[in-house]
């Protein structure tokens, strides 16, 4: 066995991030490791590599127990790292990329024929033609990652880790990397393969890994699975699940108080789809990671304004140019990355609570301190926040305390909808069961709510019908008894042949 | 925030304030007194608290620059500025109030400007800020004609000299500035939505605050004290020198707002700690001069207290002396929740 | 690379232009002279560039200079004054002060994680201030080797004299192009300037190049406060405030991206002769005012920034 890991344990304050896992990656294989958001992939990535410390277990590489203290460690024991955003240097050359740290020399002086030659040397067999003389980001994502594959390959040698590495690749360039990882795969490099596309993972690998909040949940032979087997391992629903009872997207459909979204997108982010949300409506929206329904939300938020279509309500043209804009429209939005959208760390939780509806008063009419005091405290006692008092900074509660001050913050504007970007992900089963009575709860009294996740049976349980996104497209919308995990899994795993479009 | 917050908040800048005050009068006893002479209040405390003027007007604005994450490093030239226009306006015998107005509405020119390269260009406001500070002096000549641009207007030259219940009007100026400035802040919502915006710019932006325009109105004010700061100093020498008017307050008024314990990475501010730390610069500044140090020994004392300060807000320094929990707590807060690298 | 270097191409050609405006207005200003004289005059500002664009390359900025230069004037002043010892050695003490001061700010800018802005600023408080406590006054220096360093000169066809001054600075820019295009330390210091976590990652020794870049800049300063010391027999404790807001712009304006990461070292040499070239237009001139100089190198740092960042945006959407 080239790399393994036993018992390899890492927890954060809150969340157990991986729980004893098992992992063995074989030279001359490619091994995929699969898992949604939070199931604990780049945590194991990070302990392999030393940017993490375990806090128990171990890692052997060819038998040995290792303990990398840092990324350089760990490339000179032979393993290296290639991620989505790659780690290069995107105003040095090519060939300064490939050689720094150990340019030729020559009487004290870089030589930049030697430096080029050596270059050159250290792309030749990867199939791309390169001027290494050019600056790094006057090429394509896929050469340079590429470039950091050949760099990564050169200094460590025995374990290479792709990490989302086909992100933003066409399909051109996804066959470009796959044609240097098979090559290096004959070498008899052991590839670990992260990616979010299902098409890619089964082509590329040899076995799988599926882990799901931070446990190992099975490891595979990739011919052996098969793609609804896989998503089913991945979000991990029970079968015989019985459905709650859902039905009411019938009865509110006459109302004419819907909002209307028609054929609304944005170019390279999500096409363009049509949506009608009505009162007191649950929509769930589901999809694998990547797939487009942060996207979406972004669209429907004004986050990221739409290039396309239109929005109207029962007063007319809805503006969504911007989520000032949004917000004024009763629109409200709890982004999927907690601590860089939504948290303002430093602030309290009251000022964190009271901060959207503040900003729709606009400045000169602030919150009177008491009336403040008075939603705080209102909030911290509904929505069960822990925190010693309303004074202390947002940034030092656990992360489903801090999710349900953002809910707070958006519930006090009192919105019409709010767009929930996977509101129970990384944080604990009591704080998880309390959101999802709370989605319940507002949406009793009339608000309407659109709800991303990966946990489908989370989805089935709150949502009057679910949209299905896949490959930037909304592909499917399930309504009544069809909202069952097997329907929504088999419309994920419908064969995406634009996957890499 | 209640009295006892507040008091909490400048306990250190109070502390080192009356730790240098001490430091002085051992030098020289008679520092405490003040008289009541000619219809004024006489005194070397007096002195201080008129002298600490243009800094103070500078760090009020100063404080709200840094407090978005931002920096103004154009307020020196600016003072210049609008000094030459206050007193160019009186040349021309517009009279006092037009003077007033003709400088105002320049500082608040120059900091539009700032404020479209920082909040519309989105150029960092150092680099931003400094195409003024380059340009400003030569646009203040511009207006001045290259001389040292003096004039006769006794209702100006009070705004720099004179007295008002025995307390001088620079004096007046900044605590009345400073008044009403952290009223606009703390009875208004704008001291929470500008903290907001320099905590976290995006999550800020997501949750409705425009932040553009308050970016705007941060470096608006700014100018804005920093015309105030070049009227008094134009007032007080009754002439605008192009050449010398703010020359390198901006760095005492950044000193300023750091010595009042506000980050410069943005966030939480107190304009009151700044206000202190101004008055802590000018303090030295006097003491030096009473002590009968030579006045050189002033930019020392300065770059010692810039280096002790630095060492006590260092993020990398402090676990090192012994806050050792308190530092791992800030390197998991981080990776405190297990987000995937890739979106 | 093309991309790259447009900012470069811009800054040539802004200098091409303005110099043949000039000599269409003034035929005297193609002369050797003048040229002789740009270099010598502008001889302190394009030594102390040449630091100033190591470290903006990396990220950083160097407040402290105009102080150093100041100092190293005084400090060379009162040393000859006092001692006997010959200038050189003087020079050799001067340099080995300044870089160890340089080298100190790039300390604790690495050891404190704080921005080289401020840590900076302490150091030009601190230098300006040693140089007052040396001496308050303007020191005159009287030495004879003073004498024949100023009267150093290669005589260029056309009578234009080349200095001794002036070639140290296009000898210091020489050298700045070799360590800064054909060293190890030179490409960490492009490295650290286009990010320096990712530079960490690849293994870019991130605390000893800081020191060594403030350090190189403080020894460069020193240089810079020698030939200002020949160039003004004098040492003065208020001479040269400000300079180093115009090495920035000469930086800057020499098509150095003033955030880090990309620059040329040449393109200082031309950002420093277009400056010195504005003024000695108004010199000829006659009837313009001195202070259309700051205006336009105000003017030309807006263009550049601006250039900057449109380059930017041309390449995050390439």
């Amino acid at each position: 066995m080239l790399l393994s890991t036993r018992n390899l344990t890492k927890t954060f304050p809150g969340t157990k991030a991986l729980d004893s896992v098992d992992f063995d990656l074989k030279a001359g294989e490619v091994h995929s490791l699969l898992g949604e958001n939070g199931a604990g992939k780049s945590t194991l990535i990070k302990c392999l590599t030393g940017a993490y410390r375990r806090d128990s277990g171990d890692i052997l590489f060819e038998g040995e127990p290792i303990s990398p203290q840092s990324t350089l460690e760990a490339q000179e024991i032979g393993i290296g790292t290639v991620y989505q955003e790659v780690n290069l240097l995107p105003n040095l050359t090519v060939a300064e990329n490939l050689t720094l740290g150990h340019q030729p020399r020559r009487f004290g002086m870089i030589s930049p024929r030697a430096m080029q030659a050596q270059a050159e040397e250290m792309l030749a067999g990867y199939g791309v033609d390169v001027d290494v003389r050019r600056s790094l980001d006057t090429y394509s994502v896929a050469v340079q990652q590429i470039v950091a594959i050949a760099r990564a390959v050169h200094l460590s040698g025995r374990v290479l880790i792709l990490d989302e590495p086909t992100a933003s690749l066409d399909s051109r360039e996804v066959r470009m990397l796959f044609d240097v990882i098979g090559d290096l795969r004959k070498r008899g490099l052991g590839i670990i393969f992260i990616s979010h596309f299902l098409d890619q993972v089964f082509e590329i690998s040899d076995t799988l890994t599926v882990l799901r909040n931070g446990c190992h949940i099975a490891t595979r032979p990739a011919a052996e699975v098969d793609r609804m087997e896989l998503i089913t391992l991945m979000l991990g629903h029970e079968l015989d699940e019985e459905k709650p009872d859902r039905g009411l997207s019938s009865e509110v459909e006459g109302t004419g108080d819907a909002i209307r979204f028609k054929g609304i997108g944005r170019r390279g982010k999500i096409a363009p789809f049509d949506l009608t949300v009505h009162k007191g409506e649950v929509i769930g929206m589901a999809g694998l990671l990547g797939s487009g329904r942060t996207e979406s939300a972004e669209v429907l938020f004004g986050a990221t304004p739409a290039d396309s279509g239109t929005v109207e309500d029962a007063n007319g043209a809805v503006d969504l140019r911007n989520p000032r804009n949004a917000i004024a429209a009763g629109f409200a939005f709890a982004p999927e990355d907690r601590k860089t959208d939504g948290i303002i760390a430093e602030l309290s939780v009251r000022e964190n609570i009271i901060l959207a509806l503040q900003a729709r008063r606009g400045w000169a009419r602030p919150i009177p301190q008491a009336e403040q005091m008075r939603m705080a405290d209102e909030y911290i006692e509904r929505l069960d926040i822990r925190t010693p008092d309303a004074e202390k900074p947002v940034g030092l509660l656990s992360g489903g305390n801090q999710q349900k001050v953002i809910l707070a913050r958006w519930l006090a504007t009192n919105p019409r909808f709010l767009i929930l970007d996977e509101p129970t992900r990384g944080i604990d089963v009591g704080a998880h069961a309390e959101i999802l009575r709370l989605i319940e709860d507002v949406v009793a009294q009339g608000m309407s709510i659109l709800v991303i996740s990966s946990e489908l049976d989370e989805l089935i349980a709150v949502s009057h019908r679910v949209i299905v996104v896949r490959d930037r497209h909304h592909v499917s919308e399930l309504t009544g008894a069809d909202v069952t995990t097997e329907t929504i899994v088999r419309a994920i795993a419908a064969p995406d042949a634009e996957a890499v479009a | 925030m209640t009295g006892a917050r507040v008091l909490r908040r400048v306990a250190p800048q109070l502390l080192t304030l009356g730790a240098v005050i001490l430091l002085v009068s051992v030098y020289f006893p008679d520092f405490y007194q003040i008289v009541y002479a000619n219809d004024r209040l006489v005194g070397i405390p007096i002195d201080v608290v008129k002298r600490g003027a243009p800094v103070a007007l500078l760090a009020i604005g100063m404080t709200l620059v840094i407090a978005t994450r931002g920096i103004d490093l154009s307020v020196g030239a600016v003072m210049a500025i609008c000094g030459a226009t206050a007193a160019w306006s009186i040349d021309q015998g517009f009279g006092l109030w037009a003077a007033l107005g003709l400088a105002g509405a320049a500082g608040l020119v120059c900091g539009l400007w700032n404020g479209i390269l920082v909040a519309f260009f989105g150029i960092q406001p150092i680099v931003a800020t400094l195409i003024l500070m380059v340009a400003g002096r030569g646009v203040a000549q511009l207006i001045t004609g290259g001389t040292i641009l003096t004039f006769d207007n006794e209702a100006f030259a009070f705004l720099g000299s004179g007295a008002v219940f025995g307390v001088p009007v620079p004096t007046l100026a900044w605590i009345l500035t400073g008044i009403l400035f952290g009223l606009l802040v703390r009875r208004t919502a704008l001291g929470l939505l500008i903290e907001s915006i320099g905590i976290n710019l995006r999550a800020s932006t997501l949750t409705g605050i425009n932040s553009r325009v308050l970016l705007l109105a941060v470096y608006m004010g700014s100018g804005f004290c920093a015309a105030l700061a070049g009227i008094i100093a134009t007032a007080d020498i009754r002439g605008a020198d192009a050449n010398n008017a703010g020359l390198w307050l901006e760095l005492d008024a950044i000193l300023a707002v750091v010595i009042g314990g506000n980050s410069l990475l943005g966030g939480r501010f107190s304009i009151l700690a700044s206000l202190l730390g101004a008055m802590i610069i000018q303090t030295i500044n006097t003491g030096i001069l009473l002590a009968g140090f030579p006045p050189e020994f002033n930019l020392v004392i300065k770059a010692v207290l810039v280096i002790i300060i630095l060492v006590l807000q260092s993020p990398r320094l402090l676990p090192r002396l012994g806050f050792i929990r308190l530092r791992r707590e800030r390197d998991e807060k981080p990776s405190g929740t297990p987000v995937e690298a890739g979106k | 690379m093309t991309i790259r270097a447009l900012p470069l191409y811009a800054t040539i050609a802004i200098f091409l232009l303005a110099y043949l405006i000039c000599y269409i207005q003034f035929p005297a200003m193609l002369s050797t002279r003048v040229i002789g004289n740009l270099l010598t005059d502008n001889a302190y500002l394009g030594i102390v560039a040449v630091g100033m664009t190591v470290v903006i390359i990396s990220g950083g900025i160097d407040l402290s200079v105009g102080s150093v230069i100041a100092f190293s004037g005084v400090f060379i002043a009162v040393i000859l004054r006092e001692t006997a010892l010959h200038p050189l050695v003087v020079f050799a003490l001067l340099l080995a002060v300044t870089t160890v001061f340089g080298a100190a700010m790039g300390g604790m800018i690495h050891v404190l994680a704080m921005p080289p802005f401020i840590v900076t600023l302490a150091g030009m408080f601190l230098a300006r201030g040693a140089g007052y406590m040396l001496s308050i006054d303007s020191v005159p220096i009287d030495a004879a080797f003073y004498d024949t360093m100023q009267d150093a000169y290669y005589l260029m066809p056309g009578k234009g004299r080349l200095t001794l001054l002036g070639l140290i600075m296009l000898a210091s820019v020489a050298a700045g192009m070799i360590m800064l295009h054909r060293t190890r330390f030179g490409t960490n210091v492009y490295a650290l300037g286009g990010g320096e976590a990712t530079a960490r990652l690849m293994g870019v020794p991130v605390g000893r190049t800081t020191v060594a870049i403030y350090a190189f800049s403080g020894f460069m300063a020193g240089l810079s406060g020698i030939v200002f010391s020949v160039y003004t027999s004098a040492g003065y404790p208020l001479a040269t405030v400000g300079v180093e807001l115009n090495a920035i712009a000469a930086v800057v304006i020499g098509g150095t991206l003033l955030t880090g990461g990309s620059g040329y070292m040449f393109g200082t040499l031309i950002g420093v002769l277009t400056m010195g070239l504005i003024q000695t237009y108004i010199v000829f001139d006659g009837s313009l005012s001195s202070w259309w100089t700051k205006i336009v190198i105000g003017a030309l740092l807006l263009m550049f920034i601006l250039l900057q960042k449109g380059l930017l945006r041309l390449r995050v959407s390439a």
